[in-house]
């Protein structure tokens, strides 16, 4: 470290989960293909990958939502996965669900909770301001550099390629649902149709996985999401409507950079 | 309201992902990124010279074709992958000071009908423009809605991990 800046630092972009996940590490965390920690980061995502990715026919997504195994002959981590899920659902009002559509798919519980231990990992290696990216998805942890903030660009889903607003904090995670370039589209589990009422949703909070799981959930809810947020204790959010409005949660002038 | 309309260089590409245009069947292999220090080429990309019908057809006040040859003292260039998008290839190059985007540069970008060119002499100057007044909000990271590996090419969050 020099001049009491910014530790040398190291970005990775890899490519998984049908999407890229964006490093921003401390330098010494090694190679994507070594066995330091950035290496162990990313082996630990494709793992999650080819056990819960719903796109693979022989991951234990896919056998145990065919029914072809048991949860006992699956990876202890998709029960753990399960039970979260229905956590998450009890306390959204059933607006989230690990079987969106009708199909067994918990993607959008896993993705976040991948996210978050990936940054984890960096942590338990001693990394103390690090952050990491899913797909627009943010974990950051500590602060970006001495005295710094992390600072994060929330997109604007009616102007593609611009900002809607910048947020900033320190350990924190931030998380955006919407309608992903030709994805699929976020299925309100109460009505079988998609949600329309927003055109994305940002949650605050202190961890990926239930910040991100809160935001799928938010999106479903559409217009019920404002008072729903404001109930969740350290949780705040922003949305954009369909129809080009706006509105955040009381607390969430807090993080406008 | 607080809403801040913002722009960095990823929208470059992120606008171009979102017209109309039309493939132009061009064949582009992946080009890797690379950054060179001082004011040597940009090495990267196996498509150098692929822009040279754009330098012709396409009018604006902004630049096509690579830059690497006309950097001044401090300047540095990052060249970004090949976008291989449904509507065809882009490409963009940064020109970085202290770094600062200072110029961008259209290296491809899908036009073989007059509806392309048309966009394109529409939607290049006013984009780089933006890029240029807005590089002074630095951010780290991009949240939003997910997108596909294949997006991500197109996506704000790809400019800022070139960026370093």
């Amino acid at each position: 470290m020099t001049g009491g800046g910014r530790a040398a630092r190291l970005r990775h972009a890899e490519h998984v989960m049908g999407t890229v996940v964006s490093f921003d590490v401390p330098a010494c965390a090694g190679d994507p293909a070594g066995e330091g920690t950035l290496g162990q980061a990313v082996r630990w995502l494709h793992w999650v990958d080819a056990t819960f990715s719903p796109y693979r026919d022989d991951s234990d997504v896919s056998r145990y939502g065919a029914g072809s195994v048991s949860l006992a002959q699956c990876a202890p981590e998709l029960a753990e996965v399960l039970e979260a899920c229905a956590a998450v659902g009890a306390l959204s009002k059933g607006y989230f669900t690990a079987t969106p559509g009708g199909r067994f798919d918990p993607s959008g519980y896993v993705k976040g909770w991948a996210i978050e231990r990936a940054a984890v990992l960096f942590t338990a290696a001693g990394s103390a301001e690090h952050s990491v990216n899913g797909g627009g998805d943010v974990q950051c942890v500590g602060d970006r550099g001495p005295g710094q903030l992390w600072r994060i660009g929330i997109a604007d889903p009616l102007r593609p390629g611009t900002l809607a607003l910048v947020v900033s904090g320190r350990d924190f995670a931030v998380a955006t649902s919407g309608v992903a370039e030709r994805g699929p589209h976020i299925i309100n589990p109460h009505t079988g149709q998609a949600a329309t009422d927003l055109a994305s949703v940002t949650v605050i909070g202190p961890g990926l996985t239930l910040t991100d799981a809160y935001a799928t959930a938010a999106f479903a809810m559409g217009s019920g999401a404002r008072d729903w947020v404001e109930s969740l204790d350290g949780y705040e959010a922003f949305a954009i409507t369909s129809r080009g409005s706006d509105w955040q949660t009381s607390s969430f002038g807090a993080y406008l950079a | 309201m607080r809403r801040v309309i913002l722009t960095i260089a990823g929208t470059v590409a992120g606008l171009v992902a979102l017209l109309s245009f039309k493939s132009h069947g061009m064949s582009v292999s992946p080009a890797s990124a690379a950054t060179t220090g001082g004011t040597s080429a940009a090495s990267s990309s196996g498509t150098s010279g692929t822009s040279s019908s754009s330098t012709t057809t396409v009018p604006g006040e902004f630049p096509m074709g690579s830059l690497a040859g006309k950097l001044t003292a401090g300047e540095t260039v990052v060249t970004g992958h090949v976008g291989n998008t449904v509507y065809g290839p882009v490409q963009i190059q940064l020109i970085m000071r202290n770094s600062k985007i200072v110029k961008v540069a259209v290296l491809e970008q899908p036009m073989n009908t007059i509806h392309d060119i048309q966009i394109g002499a529409f939607a290049f100057p006013k984009l780089i423009g933006e890029t240029l007044t807005t590089q002074t909000a630095k951010i780290d990271s991009v949240s939003g809605a997910s997108y596909t590996s294949a997006g991500y090419i197109a996506s704000l969050q790809s400019a800022l991990d070139l960026r370093g």
